[in-house]
Order: C-alpha cells, then structure tokens, then sequence
C-alpha cells in the first residue's frame, strides 16, 4: 500500500500559487518541479451528478492547478464503476450507501485522517454518527458506520474513529416529499398522505430500488401497518408486508407513474399529473423556479437522509495521491461547500462554506431565517423571495429529524426481485 | 440475409456451364465472406457470450465463470416472468394489429390512389419526415399531449365532450400502445408499399375485365401479392416491440412492464448473468415467432 508521508513540512497548496511558488522555488528546488509537474496531473473522477459540477473542475484548476475530469452517471452505474473497474477512475464521488456495497472489493482506499485539515471541524453525523451530543442515530446506513476502517489496507468497518476514513463526506441532504400545496389546499403532516386514496392516480414514488424502498418503509411504519427492526435492513418477511401494501395501492391506482430521473419528477411535478411524490431537494427548486408552488414538506415521522463522500482509487499512488490529498483538502476549505449549500445541499464542514457565503444566504440556508433579500443559485436563478423561509428550517431542525439513511441491505437481492414484481404488478 | 442468398447462389451455380462452376464458386465465397465476417464478428459471437454468461452467477457487485442453472430456474419459476411475457406479446400483438392496417391503408392509397411517380415519391418521403428527429423525441412528446393537464384533455374539456380530463390517455397501456403505433408504422409502410409497387397493374384491370368489385381484387388479388411485404412489415414491428424498453417505461411512466424492461433492470443492478439468461429466452421467443411468421409466407420464393 502506498501511503506516503508528506516530504518536506511545506504547505503545497500555497507553494502553489502564483507568486509564492516562484519564491519557493529558489528555497527549495525539489518541489519547484513538483509545482511545475502537478499541471500534468489529471485526476479522473465519476460520480451522481449531484456534485459532478463544471464549476468546481475549473476553480480546481484555478486554485490546485491540475486537471479534474468528472464524468456524471447514475447510482447504479456509479456502484458497477467503482466495483469492477477499478482502473478507471481515481476519485469515486459515490454515496455511503453505495460505499458499503463498493468497498468490500478492495477498489478504494483508506485515507490518512491526520492529512486531513479540517477533519475536526467535520460534522458529527459523519465521525461519531451524532449531530448533537444528544442527538440519537438514525436506521439505515448511517455514514459513520462504514466510514471508518481499522487501516489503510482495512476491509472491515470499524465503529470508532481510527484515523483511517473511508469517503470524506462532500455533501448531504434530508429528503421528504414534495407536494404541491396549490392542488392540494390542506396541510400534510405524515408520510401517510401519499398511500391517501384522497390522492389516487396523483401520488407517484421514485423507481430506483434502494431509494423507494425506504420511502415505501417510511410510509408503512406511518401507517402503522409494519414496526420494522431496522428500516434499513429488513427482513425477508418485512419486505414482504411492504411490497403487499404497496402493490396493492399500486393495483388500486393510486400511482400515476414512478420516476427515475430528476427530470422526470420535476415534470412529473410541475405538470399537475402529480400532487405528492418522493422528490429531491433540486427538484423543489426547479419546480419553484418555473412560477409553480412546490413544497418540501417536512412530514412528523421525520426525514429519509442520504450521504455522499469522496474515495480514493486503490490505484492511486506518489504524485496523483498528494494531489488528491490537496484537492480533498481544499474541497473542505469551503469553496465548493458555499457552491453545494447555496443549492440546498449541506457540507461537510459548515463552518468554512460560510465563508463563502453571505449573510443572507447562510441566514436562509443554514440557520433557517427568512430572507433578507432575494435568495439566488450559484448559476443566478432566483430560488426565493425576500422574507421566504426554508421548507424544515435549520439546518438541526431538519439533520436532526432524520429517521433513516438511504441503505442497502443484507436481503437487497431478495428486494430487488421483489422490486421488479412490484413494477410488473 | 447471407443464408438467404446461398441457395440462390447455388441454383445460379447450376446452371452455369461447368468450366466456370468452380471459379464461380470461389468468388461467391469471397463475395459472402466480408458480410459473413462482419456478421461473426458482431452478432454471432456476442450472442454466444450472452448464452454463456446466462449460465454464470452473480454476486452483488460482481459476476463469477461457472455453470448452473439457477438464472433459468428463478427465471421460468417466477410469475413475475410469465405475466410479463404475455404483457410484451400483448403489445406486440395489439401493435402489429394497428400497424397493419393503417400501414397497408397507406400503401395501398400510395401505390393504387396517387397516379403520378412524383407525388408518390413526394408523398412517401412526407410519411418519413418523422424520422428525420430521435424516437426518443417522437415518443416523448406525447408526453405532455396526453397529460392530465395536456392539449388532448383540454381540447376535449373546451368541446364539452368530457368534464373531467382523462387520467387513461396518458401513464396506461393505452399511451404505450399509441406510441408503438406511431414509432413503428413506418415499418409497415416501406414493405408493403414496395412489394405494391411491382404488382402488374395489367392483373389489377384483369380482375376488373373479369368482373371483380374492389374489394374482390383487393382480397383476391392484392393482399396475396402483398403477402411479403406485409410478412417483412409484421417481422420489423414486432421484433421491434418485442425488444423495446424504454417507450413501455416512459410511456407506461414505470407502472408496466415487458421482457425488455426485466433485462435493463437486471443489467442496471449489475445482474449480468440474470439477464443474460432473460435475453436468451426472448431471442428464443422472437425467433420461434418469426419461424411461425415465415410459415405463412416463403420470402424467399415470394421475393
């Protein structure tokens, strides 16, 4: 394994720039060649689209100054990349779920937290697994419990923190259901609402298997129909009593189509073929911006969350690992966590985005205060209106309301049978 | 198409004088051999991988040599699998049905109604215009025609023929239906207006002379000349609904499924081998479809 230790004591990433790395260039020649080489570095990295951004491949270039190529797939072609082709990529920007599933392959490898610059100020969700000291840790597959392994070559997970991460978490959201309170004109409260025959032929769910089956789980435990060990990893009979609900709504009509693509539930949504639906929190937003009201509701059972992190390729090694170890480095510093939380994300480390952000913003995004101004995208659409609150509020009131993380489970073959039946039903 | 052309081939050999049999012989092989390759190359040999990794197995995230059954019998095992078979043969059937009609109605109006070879030609290339954009796009638009808030809907609503719009024109067996239809018509045209084209028109005023009525020429001397094209029409339609995925997920908004549906769904959950297994049976299903097809009909004689 080729974990290599910083040679000189000197910070890189200042070397780098500009007028300071022809200073240091004199001082120290050894890393004047590594300054000049790091231009001829081209990470590769893949991943959701979700943070695949344009954007931060060109500020990479600006402020690290080597090349970041990002390709964008979906999750299911993000977990066949990172399992069989391990060559492929250097940087896999995959979800924690995705994580437990991948890592087991031996693909990716640990990273040295002491080379980690804001590892401390690195939320609780992802180092002790809680929010607040308080704060209780949700089913599923909670990030902490596959972000740790006992070493850099480490296969197994261990519960605390060792020193050795798996994915550092780059972004992270609370998901609920979307509604459409102009079509609906009544409050939803409970993740009830979208099994309501009130609702029938207008509710849809998305069909991605591991995501719509904790939607589905979320619904069924509301209804007070299934008390589930953990949502996250059922049992066979479980799944089972899930899928007869559902198919049996599904039989009544009660779904006018499931989704797969952002695209699709925005249209979904926006058209009025749909007033309550599994929905993302981008797709709120594109639903807003066209002029149409769309509601991330924040229902009492609480939220279905989800993680995502980097990892590093098992290929990578001398020059490219450092470069990657910058590149980690500076996407915690608060740059690319301003862009992600001025869409709705949250970072990682909070405190260095809002740095990057104005008061407004952070006010509206963050701590869940209304507007002081009109509340733009990174790429200057206008979200919302001066005096508007965020759907959920804070970022604790909605972190921490979380009920389940996205997971796979032990029985996911099982699930995913069952899923097909399901849509086949 | 190269085993269509041997006995052809052969019967030429025949009757050609036998100094030059030989040699014939050879460059026929030659001929054959470019097409012969590229087919190998491109077609046979993946569908014999695809026949051996249906018998491998798979883990969650990888897939491993070896030689058992278990895909076949989960496959054949399942209800799922059965009920989703006779749904793709259920929109196969219903499209070939539309598309034969409204594609012989529009050859025949082509080749017997429209006199000039100009406005034929002229006519034709306005059936496939089209086709001049992807038929993803074709197929998606139908999207927001049919919705529930759609141009259908509201016309109809404006027109007093509805008071609440119709849920079933779009998401429905109906939808994916009526996109096959549009998508695949075509293909049902160009055959038949083809082989429309090269009947006699002297055996057409010969029915007449004899007595005929339209519809006795059409029955009697039209559509069994016609048989070809319409066979070759029947066999692009329904091997293409057979094997199409995605216009039933877009159009059935996910709530239907067909045999192709299955397979995407395996590969995306990287279960190679399951749907390898599925691909297998469908090629097996088509395949024993066209045989009846071609029963009906001898092609190669026809033609």
């Amino acid at each position: 394994m080729s974990v290599e230790t910083t040679k000189t004591g000197v910070n890189r990433r200042t070397l780098l720039k500009g007028a300071a790395a022809t200073a240091a260039a004199t001082a120290f020649p050894a890393p004047m060649i590594w300054a000049q080489n790091i231009k001829d570095i081209t990470l590769r990295q893949f991943g959701t689209g979700v943070s695949n951004l344009n954007d931060v491949a060109l500020k990479v270039k600006e402020d690290l100054g080597f090349t970041l190529e990002m390709t964008a797939l979906d999750s299911d072609a993000v977990t066949q990349r990172a399992a069989t082709q391990p060559d492929s990529f250097d940087i896999a920007d995959i979800e924690y779920w995705i994580c437990k599933k991948v890592w087991p392959t031996g693909n990716l490898q640990a990273m040295d937290t002491s080379r980690i610059a804001n590892y401390d100020k690195i939320v609780g969700i992802f180092r002790d697994g809680k929010l607040t000291p308080e704060s209780e840790i949700a089913q599923g597959t909670a990030p902490h419990t596959v972000g740790f392994v006992e070493g850099p070559g480490g296969t197994d997970f261990v519960d605390n923190e060792s020193g050795w991460m798996t994915l550092i978490p780059t972004i992270y959201n609370a998901d609920t259901l979307g509604i459409r309170p102009d079509l609906i004109g009544r409050p939803i409260e409970s993740w009830t609402e979208l099994l309501n025959p009130e609702f029938r032929g207008k509710a849809s769910i998305l069909d991605i298997s591991s995501i719509g089956i904790m939607d589905m789980a979320m619904v069924c435990e509301a209804m007070g129909e299934i008390q589930y060990g953990d949502k996250g990893n059922m049992t066979r009979d479980e799944i089972d009593a899930t899928f007869a609900i559902f198919t049996e709504a599904k039989q009544a009509g009660q779904f006018r189509a499931f989704w797969k693509t952002f695209d699709e539930s925005v249209n979904l949504m926006a058209s009025g073929e749909v007033v309550i639906q599994s929905m993302w929190s981008p797709a709120i937003t594109a639903v807003k911006s066209r002029g149409i009201p769309c509601v991330y509701q924040p229902l009492k059972e609480g939220y279905r969350s989800w993680g995502g992190g980097i990892g590093l390729s098992k290929s990578l090694s001398g020059m490219e690992l450092d470069a990657a170890y910058d590149y980690i480095n500076w996407y915690l510093s608060g740059w690319v966590g301003g862009y992600l939380m001025r869409q709705g994300y949250y970072s990682a480390v909070p405190e260095t985005s809002k740095e990057f952000m104005t008061e407004n913003e952070w006010g509206y995004w963050f701590e869940g205060k209304p507007a002081t101004a009109e509340i733009t995208s990174p790429t200057g659409d206008v979200m919302d209106q001066a005096g508007a609150v965020r759907d959920g509020g804070s970022f604790y009131d909605r972190m921490g309301a979380v009920a389940c993380w996205n997971a796979v489970m032990d029985e996911n073959q099982y699930m995913v049978r069952k899923w097909n039946e399901f849509i086949a039903a | 198409m190269a085993v269509l052309d041997t006995p052809a081939a052969r019967d030429a050999a025949k009757q050609a004088p036998r100094g030059l049999a030989l040699s014939r012989h050879v460059v026929g092989w030659l001929l054959a051999s470019p097409l012969a390759l590229v087919l190998a190359l491109f077609l046979i040999l993946p569908i014999i991988m695809i026949v051996i990794v249906s018998f491998w197995g798979a883990t969650e995230f990888s897939i491993y040599p070896a030689f058992q059954f278990d895909n076949y019998e989960f496959l054949f095992g399942s209800p799922v699998t059965y009920s989703v078979f006779l749904n793709t043969f259920k929109y196969a059937a219903i499209t070939w049905v539309f598309t034969l009609v409204i594609g012989f109605t529009v050859a025949y109006f082509l080749a017997f109604h429209v006199h000039s070879l100009t406005w034929q030609v002229a006519l034709f290339l306005l059936c496939t215009i089209p086709f001049w954009t992807s038929n993803i796009i074709r197929m998606i638009s139908w999207i927001p025609f049919l919705g529930r808030n759609g141009i259908a809907n509201s016309t109809l609503i404006s027109w007093g023929v509805i008071d609440e719009p119709l849920d079933w024109l779009l998401f429905s067996d109906f939808s994916v239906i009526l996109t096959f239809v549009h998508l695949y018509t075509l293909f049902m045209v160009v055959p038949i207006f083809n082989t429309m084209m090269r009947i006699d028109k002297s055996l057409i005023e010969a029915a007449y002379d004899n007595g005929a009525s339209g519809f006795q020429t059409l029955v009697h001397v039209i559509i069994p000349l016609t048989k070809p094209g319409i066979m070759i029409g029947s066999i692009f339609v329904v091997t293409l609904v057979m094997g199409d995925f995605i216009t039933v997920r877009f159009m059935s908004g996910s709530q239907s499924a067909n045999v192709g549906r299955l397979i995407s769904n395996d590969i995306a959950l990287l279960q190679y081998p399951s749907a390898a297994a599925t691909a297998v049976v469908l090629l097996a299903t088509v395949l024993i479809v066209i045989g009846i097809l071609l029963r009906f009909v001898d092609i190669r004689k026809e033609l």
